[in-house]
């Protein structure tokens, strides 16, 4: 498996999470969990996705993401897993 | 399996705390670079550099892309030069033409800088030690990414005084041949005592004739991600400060370690060592200075300035070192004048001092370094700047380093400038009593005794 974490930040508002799916679904990219909160005031949404089975190169999807974000008006990032892992796992 | 909470925590770190991987640094090695005709030394080291490190800035950018992390140079650092042009090389014209050659293969791979047009003369000069030495007026004026450092000293050996008093004068030299960007000439020459092979940081970096033939180190930053850490301490004791020191020193030097084993990996080239240094910038926020003012120091300078340095390097260490299968190069804090926002401002305020400075430099991981000084020091001065910072290294064997630049037409109170990551520094006041007698003897300070440690 080979995991990367998307995460939205910005102003709450309808469809964020129905117009990220819709994109990953496209790609054939598997999301593994789902989890939502409201960090200082902001909309804030974590995915661990299965890119195993994308569709494309994995810096197409960290730029496609993007440019989704910039239309929803969201940042959207997408990174691989290990920069998270690595950092708070010993 | 991760949380929330945790992804943020890390994106916050990049995002607002400027979080970055300072350096990917690849070494190389020219010995088999040798010849004895200087065009053809040139044309090997071209080849080489420009095969070698080929694919290292896409490989680069591309793990930037991967994890969203910033990797802030990339660079070369190769075998000192004085080894490798020593049997061709007949003037320090000769070494001048191998300096464009690095610096055409630098810029041909499109990395930042490149280090190793250096010396190792901690016991005594060769002939062709002394022409790259009296060539870096001319190599450093005519390049513009081209590294240079020369250790004149170690633990081991001894102090090279001739060497020491030699580059008193090619320190100004270097300086009046770049006037018209206020010495920055001298941002890219380093002097050192007890000089490690493997740094990837800059100016000093060069690859040791210990080296492999290829190899990538990778420095590490983050003043910015122990600063805001610390604003969680305020008023707690010196064990919870230290906890949340080496708390953050180990993440920040995972992504290090991940980077490195990344970049090792898609450039099929061993990994060498992660620097641990924190390594400030001139931006707000990213200052090894504030981090000392967050311990509790009114401003950086004042009494107390030492003993929290020594305690903030020792920790960075001890939290870094278990993030890592290998730490080498300088690793600690760095204190660059002009490259930390809070050290420019003391300096400007005249709180810190060239002689706190001095003091700082014996618990920090490196020396007097990006100091601006009045463009009439002495010759002299400079020397006798260099052998204290040395003496100070070979006694209490650690590396220490000068890089300073005297500004040509400025004196005390104003501002040299030198760009980017380099910064901008006040030009703080030298004392300017002689120690010509004392720089000019001739030879070398012997190895100092290693027991009776007092």
């Amino acid at each position: 498996m080979n995991k990367a974490v998307i995460t939205v930040v910005g102003r709450d508002a309808v469809g964020i999470i129905a117009r990220v799916c819709a994109y990953l679904a496209e790609h054939r990219v598997n999301v593994l969990d789902i989890s939502q909160t409201i960090l200082d005031g902001f909309f804030n949404m974590m995915m661990i996705v299965d890119v195993s089975q994308a569709n494309g190169e994995f810096s197409e999807l960290v730029d496609g993401l993007g440019s989704l974000g910039d239309e929803i008006g969201v940042r959207i990032r997408c990174q691989r897993e290990e920069i998270f892992t690595k950092m708070h796992r010993v | 399996m991760l949380n929330i909470m945790e992804v943020d925590e890390t994106n916050k770190m990049i995002e607002q705390e400027k979080l970055d991987v300072r350096t990917i640094t690849m070494g190389i090695s020219l010995l088999d670079c040798t010849a004895g005709d200087v065009d053809e030394v040139c044309e090997r080291i071209y080849r080489k550099i420009a095969t070698k490190a080929h694919d290292l800035v896409s490989t680069g950018q591309a793990i930037e892309r991967d994890y969203g992390i910033p990797i802030v140079n990339k660079r070369i650092t190769v075998t000192p030069i004085s080894l490798v042009g020593a049997g061709a090389c007949q003037s320090p014209e000769d070494f001048v033409r191998i300096a464009h050659a690095l610096d055409r293969a630098a810029k041909e791979v499109g990395v930042d800088l490149i280090g190793g047009y250096s010396a190792l003369v901690s016991k005594s000069m060769t002939p062709a030690e002394r022409m790259l030495i009296e060539s870096l007026p001319q190599a450093l004026s005519e390049t513009d990414i081209v590294c240079s450092s020369v250790n004149v000293g170690s633990t081991k050996t001894g102090i090279d005084m001739d060497a020491v008093e030699l580059l008193g004068r090619m320190v100004k030299d270097i300086a009046y041949s770049t006037r018209d960007n206020d010495g920055f000439g001298c941002v890219k020459f380093v002097a050192f005592c007890n000089a490690t092979d493997d740094n990837p940081f800059m100016a000093g970096g060069f690859h040791g004739v210990t080296e492999g033939d290829v190899v990538v180190n990778v420095g590490v930053s983050g003043p910015g991600v122990v600063s805001r850490a610390l604003d969680a301490t305020r008023g707690s004791d010196f064990e919870t400060l230290c906890e949340t020191i080496k708390r953050t020193a180990f993440k920040i030097t995972r992504v290090g370690q991940l980077v490195a084993q990344e970049a090792s990996r898609r450039l099929g080239v061993p990994f060498g060592i992660i620097d641990l240094s924190l390594a400030p910038t001139a931006a707000v926020g990213d200052s090894v200075g504030e981090v000392l003012e967050k311990i509790g120091l009114a401003q950086v300078g004042g009494p107390g300035t030492t003993a929290a340095l020594a305690m903030l390097n020792d920790q960075v260490k001890k939290g870094g070192i278990m993030a890592s299968s290998y730490v080498g190069g300088l690793s600690g804090a760095f204190i660059p004048v002009s490259e930390d926002k809070a050290m420019i401002d003391a300096a400007s305020t005249g709180n810190l001092t060239i002689e706190k400075l001095e003091a700082m430099t014996c618990v920090c991981s490196v020396g007097l370094d990006m100091i601006a000084i009045p463009g009439d020091t002495t010759a002299a001065t400079i020397s006798g700047i260099i052998a204290d910072e040395a003496a100070i290294g070979m006694v209490n064997q650690k590396t220490t380093a000068v890089r300073v630049i005297p500004v040509y037409g400025k004196g005390v109170g104003e501002v040299a400038n030198f760009g980017g990551l380099m910064g901008y520094a006040p030009i703080i006041p030298v004392n300017q009593t002689s120690c010509e007698e004392f720089v000019s003897r001739g030879g070398r300070i012997p190895a100092p005794i290693h027991s009776f440690k007092n």
